[in-house]
C-alpha cells in the first residue's frame, strides 16, 4: 500500500502534465485529476490577476473585477458554446488547436523558453484548479 | 502694470506660442503623411498628456535638473565635467538620443545612451560607472535626452549594428517564459487592445527615460523591458546583458522618423 503511493508520487513527478491528458478530437474529455472541480474556487481563479490571469486578457461576468482585457473573446457564454472537455483542452494547451494562439499553455511545462527560475518546471495552474476553471466556464451560459 | 511689464509678460507668451508652433509642427510631421504609428503619448489620457507636456508638471524635469547639475560638475579622477568636452548640451547633444544605440569609434559592439554616458565617465574622466537605474545616470540620462526632444528618432547608418538589430528582432519575435508570450504578440498583434483594462501601445521608444507613474520613479528602457519580462514569466536579462541593447537597436529602428518626447510621462 505504501509502495503504491510511493510509486503514485514518484510517476506524477516524473510524467509531464501534458502527457498524462488523453485528446480525443478537439478536447480532453476526461477530468484531469478524476475528480469534477469546483465552481466556485473557479471563478476565484479566474477573478484572480495572480493566479487565473484571465481576466488580463478575456472579459467576464464577474462585475467587481472593474478592469478586464478586450484582446480574446469574452468568456461570457463559454459554458454555451464548448463542452468541459473542450474548455479543458483550450485551457491546457490551447496550442494543440492553433499554433498561434496567445492563449498561455495552463498545464503544459515543456517546449517553454527562458522560464524565469521561480515557475521553471510548473504549470500556471495545477489539474485541480484547471478542473475548477472548467467546472465555473461551463456554469456560464450566458 | 507698467508698460515694461505688460511688454515683458508679452514676450514670455509670445515665446511660448512659438515653442507650442515648433514642437507642434514636428509631432504633426512625425505623424502625418499617412504614418499609422502611435506614440504612446497618443494612448495615455488628455490629463496625463498635459502633465507630459508641461514642463512645470511633468516630474521627470526634476531630474533632468539634476543632470544639469552632473553635466557642469568635475568628476573622476580627470576632474573633468561633461561641459568641459561637449559645452553647452543644447547646441552639443540635439540628436544625440535620437541616435543611439550606437558603436563607440574603436569598439565592435553597440552601446545605448546610458552605456555612452559611462563610457565617457571611464575613459575621460576616469570616474567609476554609474549603476544602472541609479538617479545620477538617469538624470544625466534625462538632460540630454532632452536635447532632441522634438527631433525625428534617426538610427545611424552603420552597416555593423544590423546583426546586432536582426538580433533584437528575434528576441522580440520569441515566445518566451511560463505565459509563453513574445513581446511581438502583444505589441504588434494586439496593440490598442486592452490587457486589464489598459491600453496595449506600440511599444515605441519615443519618451524614455520615462516617468511613470506605477514607478512613482523615472526609469530607464531597460527598466520597462524587464517589467514585461517578469510580466510574462520569463528569466529577466542580467542588468548588463547585451540582448536589451539588440532590442533597442530594433525598436529605434521600427520608429525611425518618429518625434522624441523625452522625457515623458507613462501611466
Amino acid at each position: 500500500m505504501r509502495s503504491a503511493g510511493l510509486f503514485a508520487a514518484l510517476l506524477a513527478l516524473v510524467v509531464p502534465p501534458a502527457a498524462a491528458q488523453q485528446i480525443v478530437g478537439d478536447a480532453i474529455p476526461a477530468s484531469l485529476t478524476g475528480q469534477p472541480g469546483d465552481a466556485v474556487r473557479g471563478r476565484a481563479i479566474v477573478a484572480s490577476r495572480s493566479v487565473g490571469l484571465c481576466l488580463l486578457c478575456h472579459s467576464g461576468p464577474i462585475a467587481e473585477e472593474r478592469f478586464q482585457g478586450d484582446l480574446a473573446p469574452t468568456l461570457a457564454g463559454a459554458g454555451s458554446r464548448w463542452s468541459e472537455g473542450q474548455l479543458r483542452l483550450r485551457i491546457v494547451d490551447g496550442s494543440r488547436l492553433n499554433a498561434d494562439t496567445i492563449m498561455p499553455p495552463y498545464y503544459r511545462t515543456t517546449g517553454l523558453q527562458r522560464v524565469a527560475r521561480n515557475f521553471d518546471g510548473k504549470p500556471i495552474l495545477s489539474a485541480a484548479q484547471v478542473e475548477d476553471v472548467v467546472a465555473y466556464l461551463a456554469t456560464l451560459k450566458d | 502694470m507698467t508698460a515694461r511689464l505688460v511688454y515683458r509678460r508679452m514676450r514670455v507668451l509670445r515665446v511660448g506660442l512659438a515653442l507650442a508652433l515648433v514642437f507642434g509642427s514636428t509631432l504633426v510631421l512625425a505623424q502625418g503623411g499617412g504614418d499609422k504609428r502611435r506614440s504612446g503619448y497618443q494612448d495615455m489620457g488628455p490629463a496625463l498628456q498635459k502633465m507630459q507636456d508641461d514642463d512645470t508638471a511633468n516630474p521627470a524635469m526634476l531630474f533632468v535638473q539634476l543632470g544639469q547639475q552632473g553635466w557642469a560638475r568635475p568628476s573622476g579622477a580627470a576632474n573633468k565635467a561633461c561641459a568641459d568636452c561637449h559645452g553647452v548640451a543644447a547646441a552639443s547633444m540635439k540628436g544625440v538620443a535620437a541616435r543611439y544605440p550606437a558603436i563607440p569609434k574603436g569598439a565592435d559592439a553597440p552601446v545605448d545612451l546610458e552605456g555612452r554616458i559611462n563610457l565617457c565617465r571611464t575613459e575621460n574622466q576616469q570616474a567609476a560607472k554609474l549603476p544602472p537605474e541609479s538617479r545620477e545616470l538617469l538624470a544625466l540620462t534625462a538632460f540630454v535626452a532632452l536635447q532632441s526632444r522634438g527631433q525625428p528618432i534617426a538610427p545611424p547608418d552603420d552597416p555593423r549594428l544590423g546583426v546586432f538589430r536582426e538580433q533584437g528582432a528575434a528576441i522580440y519575435r520569441l515566445r518566451q517564459g511560463q505565459l509563453n508570450l513574445s513581446c511581438a504578440l502583444c505589441h504588434d498583434d494586439n496593440a490598442g487592445k486592452k490587457l486589464a483594462g489598459v491600453t496595449i501601445p506600440e511599444a515605441h521608444p519615443t519618451a524614455y527615460p520615462i516617468y511613470r507613474l506605477e514607478w512613482q520613479a523615472l526609469g530607464s528602457l531597460k527598466r520597462r523591458l524587464r517589467n514585461c519580462l517578469v510580466g510574462i514569466r520569463a528569466e529577466p536579462y542580467a542588468a548588463d546583458a547585451p540582448e536589451y541593447v539588440m532590442l533597442e537597436l530594433f525598436f529605434m529602428d521600427r520608429a525611425r522618423g518618429m518625434a522624441l518626447e523625452a522625457p515623458g510621462v507613462r501611466p
